[in-house]
């Protein structure tokens, strides 16, 4: 495993951001580097290579966004039947809240990494929960507002694409909590010197991404409203 | 394992005194039917099971054939002809080529970059083991109420969103099921393919210094990455019409059936590029070699593939000419289209030059390629036909659009797939196959081929619909023609099967470098072992392709020859 290759000297406080300071992967970009035998195992991968996948990975998965945010345009500017009958648009208020708590929540698992980074595990649980609390009122505070809501899935386009865009952010929303929930766990494991350090900035940075895709579909759902 | 230190330090004699299992001896073969992952077992896997889908699509082809030989529908109904080339079409992109050549990435990749394996092994074996789900959902629409979906490959709405029957598990929810998790498996590839090759290359290898087998599988991967999201934010919101009554695409509802067409055709379109593009690497791979000739312009051939990847995204607009389409975006889109003939003719051009006064050797793989370019000229010109405004409202939706598909998909693609199959089984195998067999099947399958796909463009060009299963008696004698090659093309299958099967088991035993080719690949034994070159790693010191220019591609290349064959350092 690759704690085994961790060099001799490596602080014994139980941080899971062992292997970031592997050198040689990050010196010769472009070139593995095999032979001096660090940091790679044949059966796992190579910490390094976890980032460049995952950010290729979001950037793909970005683009499933787009098209759904280019279908809702599409829809808004040219369907000759968009709001069901009775409904009068999206209340913004609720919404609102919901956004600046989970926005912020942004600059608060920022802090956690940080703490990490500066072994502090105590300082980052703590953070780290509180990105969890937050992300859970979001999820919450939308379930709520989909059971007061005029209109249902099958209630014309707008209906339909309004619970396809908020549900499948939602389902990203709920997928980094438990990410977060799990390396939480993990992070109470004693004695572990693992490459999760990476594992938390991967996790930080899909954070991010389900954060900025909601500032997207807030401004296209909630702001854009008259036609 | 532990004596590797008691030797040379460089020297691993792994490689000697404990060989491969050679695969299909007694203990070894299991691990084909497990979670192994190992590139080298994933990549015979994908190969293995698609070849099998292979004859599954070949089988309903030969069926609509079957039907298609008299002008009257009479051997089968026309709804079920309708559920024919729908899973017809559907096997052969889905379940044949893609894994096929997701199984090349991974038997070609990691050896010629000198990666021991892909970046994430059980990624790749989680990828491949999602290729026999799908299979299964979707065979699994034979058996289910009302049969599999007839609205063909594309399945555009309205005819996608009616569920006559109302049963909730339906043909067509099959369908977008098994697309939808093809999908997904494909993006998992993606990321390993593009991490692997952006990451684990070799030392001294830069980018301009990969095999343009490498270049090409990289650029065709990023139109998965770019593309595939797109349509399943389309397949998605399929679904929910067919069955949460949502109206995404049902006018009656506000919603608009021209947007899945776009979101279908945005992917759809680069996806035929996905498919062509690793086979251009296949010819810039083998013309070399059976030429005895430097690639012509390598640097332009790596570009072009890039170029291909940024135009294939912007043309998609061409399959919807007469869908409706607004003049201004008929016209934009066919300047686009014709453009991506450009960076393609400049590969064409490379190719013939490579060619040119090369001492060719007319084995079976070479065979294959150049019979797969003649094929590939001639489809590139009906497709720039076919991208002309004017002539795409007379002869699309005919059979000249299925004669042009069918000239590249089969002609040159699937061509290409054999031509690869041969030139690297020795190498994956340790096997070497019949080359008599294999001229057999070559011969076999460019006469079926010609004859079938051949006729289709004047039967088109004459009026004859394209999904149809009776037609105007006017059209018979390029139908029976069809049918017939259709037929030779089921029989050229026995030779081919019989060549792989009876020399994998016992063919004469393969030296590491039979064709005498430049590459990391051909420094290995045949077949690699497990890790390939494992830590002790070639140094890249001249560019691919060097036939007849005398220079090492690596340093202490003699070692490393040497090691492959077994012999003492
Ligand atoms: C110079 C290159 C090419 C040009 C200009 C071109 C052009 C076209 C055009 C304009 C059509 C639409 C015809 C219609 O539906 O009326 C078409 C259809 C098609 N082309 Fe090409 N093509 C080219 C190369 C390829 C390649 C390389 C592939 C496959 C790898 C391919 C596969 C297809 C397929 C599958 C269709 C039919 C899709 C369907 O309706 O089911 N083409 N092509
Ligand atoms: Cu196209």
């Amino acid at each position: 495993m690759t704690s085994l290759s961790q060099p001799a000297g490596t602080p014994a406080v139980p941080s899971p951001i062992g292997p970031e300071q592997d050198p040689g992967a990050s010196a010769s970009p472009g070139h593995d580097g095999h032979g001096s035998g660090h940091g790679h195992n044949a059966h796992g991968a190579h910490a390094d290579h976890t980032m460049t996948g995952f950010v290729i990975f979001l950037a793909s998965e970005s683009l499933i966004f787009l098209a759904l945010f280019v279908g809702y345009a599409v829809f808004k500017s040219s369907s000759p039947l968009w709001l069901p009958a009775g409904v009068e648009g999206l209340e913004v208020r609720e919404p609102l809240i919901n956004t600046v708590v989970l926005v912020s929540s942004s600059l608060v698992i920022w802090l956690a990494e940080r703490a990490l980074h500066r072994q502090r595990l105590g300082e980052f649980r703590a953070w780290w929960l509180l990105t969890m609390a937050m992300g859970t009122y979001f999820v919450v505070g939308q379930a709520i507002e989909w059971q007061h809501l005029p209109f249902g899935l099958a209630s014309g386009v707008f209906g339909a694409s309004f619970y396809l865009l908020t549900g499948f952010h939602g389902l990203h929303v709920v997928t980094g909590l438990a990410l977060m929930a799990l390396f939480l766990v993990r992070s109470l494991r004693p004695g572990l010197v693992l490459p999760e350090g990476k594992g938390v900035i991967a996790v930080s940075l899909f954070w991010h991404f389900v954060d900025v895709i909601w500032v997207v579909l807030f401004v296209l759902t909630y702001v854009w409203q008259r036609r | 394992m532990a004596s590797s230190s008691s030797s040379s330090p460089s020297f691993d004699p792994r490689m000697i005194k404990e060989p491969q299992p050679l695969p299909g001896s007694p203990g070894s073969w299991r691990r084909y039917f497990s979670f192994n992952t190992d590139a080298k077992v994933i990549g015979i896997q994908y190969i293995a099971v698609a070849l099998l889908f292979l004859l599954v699509g070949g089988l309903l082809a030969m069926i609509m054939r079957g039907e298609l030989i008299t002008p009257p529908a009479d051997l089968v109904d026309p709804t079920v002809y309708n559920g024919l080339y729908t899973m017809h079409g559907t096997v052969m992109l889905f379940l044949f080529l893609f894994p096929v050549l997701n199984g090349f990435n991974n038997l070609l990749i990691p050896p010629m970059i000198g990666a021991p394996d892909m970046a994430f092994p059980r990624l790749n074996a989680l990828a491949f083991w999602l290729f026999p789900v799908f299979g299964v959902i979707l065979m699994a629409s034979f058996l289910v109420p009302g049969g599999p979906s007839g609205s063909g490959w594309w399945a555009y709405p309205p005819l996608s969103t009616q569920n006559p029957l109302g049963h909730a598990l339906n043909g067509q929810l099959l369908w977008i099921l098994a697309v939808a998790v093809s999908g997904v498996s494909s993006i998992m590839g993606a990321v390993n393919f593009c991490t692997t090759i952006i990451r684990m290359r070799a030392p001294g290898m830069g980018l301009f210094k990969m095999p343009i087998f490498c270049w090409t599988a990289l650029a065709a991967q990023l139109i998965q990455l770019m593309g595939l999201p797109v349509l399943t934010a389309g397949a998605v919101m399929l679904l929910f019409d067919l069955s949460f009554g949502t109206s995404f695409f049902k006018p009656e509802g506000g919603g608009d059936p021209m947007l899945y067409q776009h979101f279908f055709w945005f992917y759809s379109h680069p996806a035929v590029y996905v498919m062509v593009l690793p086979i251009f690497g296949v010819f810039s791979e083998l013309f070399p070699v059976y030429a005895r000739k430097p690639l012509f312009g390598y640097h332009v051939v790596a570009i072009a593939s890039f170029a291909i990847t940024g135009l294939s995204l912007i043309v998609w607009v061409h399959h919807m000419f007469y869908s409706g389409t607004p003049q201004w975006m008929r016209n934009v889109f066919m300047v686009t289209t014709m453009l991506i003939a450009v960076p393609t003719g400049i590969k064409v051009f490379a190719w013939i030059a490579t060619l040119w006064r090369g001492s060719i050797r007319l084995s079976t793989p070479m065979l294959f390629c150049l019979a797969g370019l003649f094929n590939f000229i001639f489809a590139g010109i009906t497709g720039v036909m076919l991208a002309t405004v004017p002539v795409d409202i007379h002869v699309g939706n005919t059979y000249f659009v299925v004669g042009h598909f069918h000239y590249v998909i089969f002609n040159m693609i699937t061509f290409g797939v054999f031509a690869a199959i041969y030139h690297w089984f020795p190498k994956f195998t340790g096997r070497m196959y019949y080359e008599g067999l294999g001229k057999l099947h070559f011969i076999l399958t460019f006469i079926g081929s010609t004859l079938n796909f051949l006729p289709m463009h004047w039967a088109g060009l004459m009026g004859m619909p394209r999904r149809v299963a009776s037609y105007d008696p006017e059209f018979a004698s390029a139908n029976v023609l069809a049918s017939l090659g259709a037929f030779l093309l089921g029989v050229a299958t026995i030779p081919f099967l019989l060549n792989i099967v009876s020399s994998w088991v016992r063919g004469p035993k393969a030296p590491p470098n039979p064709w005498n080719a430049i590459g990391l690949e051909w420094l290995l034994p045949s077949p690699p072992a497990a890790e390939n070159f494992a830590e002790d790693v070639p140094t890249v010191i001249s560019g691919p392709y060097g036939y007849g220019l005398g220079q090492p591609l690596v340093e202490d290349q003699e070692r490393f020859e040497r090691r492959a064959a077994g012999l003492k350092p």
